[in-house]
């Protein structure tokens, strides 16, 4: 029935008295790329949260290349092979060696020898284009190192979708281009991901798709071209204005 | 390596004990009813009163570092549950936590010593009822440091070990448990200093630790003052050296990373 790779359909999530999300339906291709945004508090977050269920929505569906997404252990696998992810916080390990970062995941979950695993962080690291650092802990590094080190941790295990979760909002901002540049490049290769995030340039360079969230509800989705040239909502045109002004 | 940096330490506490032991001397001056010739080292029956004394040195140890090692897996075993979400498994701490903190150490001590041999039929030696008791009492007190510990670990961090597929297990041995043993390691040390100091209750079943040895010489020489006197002081010895040897541990840990 759901042919897309990513299927969501008609979730809610609560917390508490409060809904975070309000029947949200999404499809998303494999080689997709999508860009959410939209003011604080709009649901965003608990949206890509939903996916890998840091949160647990209440209500309607996820599907990732058919499975259901819950909390059984066929889910979670479909999750461990598919999804990973990056944090607005970076939430690297502070007390292990940027390698160890890199290593722990593909040698606990997916089984791999100590080489292997090392093999693969360097290859990673190269790519990003930290190889040097590896050896350094996280807070030895800056914030644009720390992102970018995140982002390979979690290439490390091999996905097919990323999600970033606002994934330069904490930087300072001349660090801001070399974690873009880096994700960007991830785009080219082929890489599904859905990223949440304000920044609007990138967003239109990078995107093949456009979501705007508002008050829990997907208000509108377009093509970048269409979504910033004629945005139909009302509250979408307000949300452009005021983001693009500066 | 170890070994030659705690001899450099050694001379600098000392120092540091030097006005202490020198002021409880100078009291001696002070009156005329101070009998030191009962530890005088310079006779042959009180060189062997001393060596008495600082023999029970061995058990005082071995009962505080033997309960102290059990009791941190214990208060571990019980921190865990206490950080479920679910209801049953933190209820289970809270019962555990509540009862084992009302009972009073020397109270629990009489009990695990008299009481247990006849509940369980089991035979029991005054040096594990001793080490039991210490035990179950201080998992107590491990258990709600542990739960602190681990509790002040960012969520990120647990999200972080989901977001690379780290089952619970994993998570907590390789992320969460580093860095929350890093954080108590101070509360731990004041856990073993209260620990050696605690043991001195154990002298009421028998052990031949510290105190026991003091009551046992008092009642043979009837010299009540220089003999606690010495105590006092071996305690504080054993427990500043404890203090400089956690620091260091402390120091060396932070080291690891610049966090």
């Amino acid at each position: 029935m759901t042919k897309s790779f990513i299927s969501v359909t008609n979730v809610s999530k609560f917390f508490g008295e409060f809904q975070a999300l309000k029947n949200v339906s999404l499809d998303i291709e494999l080689g997709q790329k999508v860009v959410i945004c939209g003011p604080s508090g709009s649901g965003k977050s608990t949206l890509i949260r939903c996916l890998n269920q840091l949160e647990q929505h209440q209500s309607g569906t996820i599907a990732i290349d058919g499975v259901q997404i819950d909390s059984s252990p066929v889910a979670r696998d479909a999750l461990r092979n598919n999804v990973g992810m990056v944090f607005q916080q970076f939430n690297l390990f502070p007390h292990l060696s940027i390698l160890d970062n890199l290593t722990l995941g593909p040698m606990r979950a997916r089984g791999m020898t100590r080489e292997q695993a090392v093999e693969l962080a360097t290859y990673y690291l190269d790519r990003v284009k930290i190889p040097e650092q590896m050896d350094k802990f996280p807070n030895q590094l800056s914030g644009g190192q720390q992102q970018r080190v995140a982002i390979a941790r979690a290439l490390c295990m091999e996905p097919k979708i990323m999600l970033f979760d606002e994934p330069t909002s904490a930087l300072d901002p001349e660090m801001i281009a070399e974690v873009l540049e880096v994700i960007e490049e991830l785009a080219e290769s082929g890489m599904t991901m859905i990223c949440v995030t304000h920044e609007m340039g990138f967003a239109q360079h990078v995107a093949d798709q456009m979501v705007f969230m508002d008050h829990g509800e997907i208000v509108e989705m377009a093509p970048p071209k269409d979504f910033f040239s004629k945005p139909k909502s009302k509250r979408c045109q307000l949300f452009l204005q005021q983001i693009l002004r500066h | 390596m170890l070994i030659s940096r705690i001899g450099s330490l050694l001379p600098a506490c000392m120092r540091r004990l030097a006005p202490l032991v020198i002021a409880a001397f100078a009291l001696t001056g002070c009156t005329a009813n101070w009998g030191w010739y009962v530890v005088n080292p310079t006779t042959a029956s009180g060189q062997r009163n001393l060596w008495f004394l600082i023999d029970g040195l061995y058990y005082t140890i071995a009962l505080s570092v033997t309960a102290i090692l059990i009791s941190v897996i214990v208060g571990l075993i019980i921190a865990l549950p206490g950080l479920s979400k679910r209801r049953t498994p933190r209820a289970i701490n809270r019962v555990y936590v509540e009862l084992v903190r009302a009972v009073p150490i020397l109270v629990l001590i009489l009990w695990v010593y008299y009481g247990l041999p006849q509940v369980a039929d089991i035979s029991i030696s005054v040096f594990w009822a001793g080490v039991l008791a210490l035990a179950i009492s201080d998992s107590a007190f491990q258990a709600e440091i542990f739960r602190a510990g681990i509790q002040s670990i960012d969520r990120g961090q647990y999200e972080a070990s989901q977001s690379i597929s780290l089952n619970y297990r994993d998570t907590m041995r390789f992320v969460i448990l580093p860095q929350a043993i890093k954080r108590i390691l101070p509360a731990l040390g004041n856990q073993l200093v209260y620990m050696l100091k605690m043991s001195s209750l154990v002298s009421v079943i028998g052990m031949q630790e510290l105190t026991r040895r003091a009551n046992e010489l008092v009642v043979t020489e009837y010299r009540p003052l220089e003999i606690y006197t010495i105590l006092v002081l071996e305690y504080l010895v054993l427990i500043l050296l404890v203090s400089f040897a956690v620091r260091w541990l402390e120091n060396r840990m932070m080291a690891g990373d610049t966090r």
